[in-house]
């Protein structure tokens, strides 16, 4: 029983790391058409972005923050001069972001070396916290409150705004939001640091409980294609609902299939492809 | 003239162990024969059916690890290769009915999709694959009784399998079914209004493209004498497409000298500088923004643009 309850903790943390991860990708995806080969890296930067800053004497939150920041900038220098220039050419924003991943990578190996760094918990949600007679990890519980704090603030920005009505009119249909005044080209900019910020964000508070090493991006990438693929691209609610089904069959699928931990993943993605090509919540409006 | 050309580059390439001091250069040339099998092969989806993948290290994969198991179960060569190249022709319809579900990005995300549950099994999935440790076969095979153990026969060998490739690939190109491949690449719509079966076409080409990786995985296995998740990862599906791209897609010689470039910078560059996977990916980015035709393409156009002057 215990067990059961340890895991299905586990994928819903999980679940809500992947949720931050992918909503990024799920935005860039589904407004410029991108597929950011290089979010795994963002993830992945912004994790030893903290680590750095944390040994500079930053708090927890402080580097978070911070890191998620720098990430976002790296994010739009890229976007700026590099993929600016290649709007609409989707095998080179494929190879561009593939090289882009292999660069960071390697950099990241250099600067930060080859061995894993952990990230301490925060003070204040080390420990365990009982609820429902059940002792769960505060940090845990921490993760998966943030996840649905930022899908609430997503939606609300995506749904109540005017940035997100124009973001919304990108995605639909880019060039009649041309037409009708919006500045796509500053959306883009906008929508991909925002994408780059929740993944590198989202680096930082998994890393006390991933810990951060050379291969993290590759780890990450394919489980936010997943999600994405499973949930449709351009919807939050399917980047929410992806992500928690990822959480659940990762960490399930490790414990029951340990050899088969990846298949048990994919295989419901593949189900979705042959019966849902534009996955589970394709067409709906964000 | 043609003809000459390519007579001359055969008497070159044939001559290589020859002239190229060492064992080491021979193995290198060697591995860009191999890794062009691969390249012209991922070229007739890239190139030839405008379907991007990343997920062909994974087929290339299939067939050395399925030919180091039927190795290492006993069987002869010829055992070893019709079996491996079977399984990974079954693999490649497998992977092709998924892929072809979707065009354009749809395909490229699920053949990274495919790819990496390949390299899930390979790494996780320890009784089948031996996981990280890889999988070690005895020795390379002797066909018709000739023994592949020096550098200089391997590379024959791989040679003779090479000039087999090419031509095929010739032959692809010039026939009407390669017409059909380049028709549903440019107007698939039309194509099927004339009547062609676009999926079956592409379903096809992906068989045929599935079919050389396979050739080049068996020789990998067979030159390396070991294979291991690292050969399926998604570094590798990406390096075979930097050869396409970088040689120049669509074209027959591009992928051949993309392989060379790609084998050579590998193997030569990094012994100087260690960061390769900071070069390859510097390479992708500086060919996506300077020369995103390729190298082919582009130096023949700098080379007309000489001579009409």
């Amino acid at each position: 029983m215990n067990l059961w309850v340890v895991l299905a903790v586990n994928s819903i943390t999980l679940g809500g790391l992947l949720f931050l991860l992918s909503a990024g990708f799920s935005l860039i995806f589904g407004l410029m058409k991108i597929p950011n080969l290089a979010h795994g890296s963002f993830f992945m930067l912004g994790a030893y972005f903290a680590t750095s800053l944390i040994a500079r004497g930053f708090n927890f939150w402080a580097a978070a923050l911070v890191g998620g920041l720098l990430v976002a900038a790296f994010g739009g220098i890229v976007e700026r001069l590099i993929l600016r220039r290649l709007a609409g050419a989707e095998l080179a924003q494929v190879l561009v972001t593939l090289g882009l991943s292999f660069m960071v990578a390697d950099v990241c190996l250099m600067v930060w070396t080859g061995d894993p760094i952990r990230i301490d918990t925060p003070r204040g949600l080390r420990g365990a916290t009982s609820l429902l007679g059940l002792g769960f990890p505060t940090y845990r519980l921490a993760i998966s409150l943030i996840a649905v704090i930022f899908a609430a603030a997503l939606w609300a920005l995506l749904d109540r705004t005017r940035l997100g009505a124009m973001i919304r009119a990108g995605v639909d249909d880019p060039s009649m939001a041309r037409v009708v005044g919006i500045r796509v080209s500053r959306l883009f900019t906008i929508v991909f640091c925002l994408g780059a910020w929740l993944a590198g964000f989202a680096g930082v508070i998994g890393g006390p409980i991933l810990s951060v090493y050379p291969g993290l991006d590759q780890e990450m990438l394919p489980l936010a294609l997943v999600v994405v693929i499973l949930g449709g691209s351009g919807s939050l609610l399917g980047s929410l609902v992806g992500s928690f089904v990822v959480g659940f069959l990762y960490n399930f699928g490790q414990a029951m299939f340990p050899e088969l931990a990846y298949v048990v993943l994919f295989l419901p993605m593949l189900i979705v492809l042959v019966v849902r090509p534009q996955g589970l919540f394709g067409r709906q409006a964000l | 003239m043609r003809r000459l050309a390519s007579t001359a580059a055969l008497a070159i390439l044939a001559a290589v162990p020859l002239w190229v001091g060492g064992t080491f250069y021979v193995n290198i040339a060697s591995q860009i024969l191999f890794y062009a099998i691969l390249a012209l092969g991922v070229n007739v989806l890239v190139g030839h059916a405008g379907l991007v993948t990343l997920g062909h290290a994974g087929l290339f994969g299939i067939a050395a690890y399925a030919a180091a198991k039927i190795m290492n179960a006993g069987y002869g060569h010829v055992t070893v290769a019709t079996g491996a190249l079977l399984v990974t022709l079954v693999a490649a319809a497998i992977f092709a009915v998924l892929a072809l579900r979707g065009t354009g990005l749809g395909f490229v995300m699920i053949t990274v999709a495919l790819g990496q549950i390949v390299w899930g099994v390979a790494y996780r999935w320890i009784s089948l694959t031996n996981g990280d440790n890889g999988i070690s076969i005895t020795g390379r095979p002797s066909p018709l009784g000739l023994s592949l153990t020096t550098p200089a026969r391997f590379y024959w060998a791989t040679l003779i399998v090479f000039v087999i490739a090419v031509i095929s690939m010739a032959i692809f190109v010039a026939s009407p079914f390669g017409a059909s491949v380049r028709g549903t690449r440019d107007q698939p719509r039309r194509m099927n209004a004339l009547g062609y079966h676009v999926w079956m076409i592409r379903f096809l080409a992906f068989l045929f493209s599935a079919f050389w990786s396979g050739v080049a995985g068996l020789l990998y296995l067979y030159y390396n004498q070991f294979v291991s998740p690292q050969a399926v990862a998604l570094t590798a599906s990406a390096e075979a497409l930097l050869m396409v791209i970088a040689g120049g897609s669509a074209t027959l010689l591009g992928p051949i000298v993309g392989a060379g470039l790609v084998v050579l910078i590998k193997n030569v560059a990094s012994g100087y500088i260690e960061r390769w996977n900071f070069v390859l990916g510097a390479i992708f980015v500086a060919i996506v923004v300077f020369m995103p035709e390729g190298l082919v393409p582009g130096v023949a156009r700098l080379a007309r643009r000489v001579r009409g002057r």
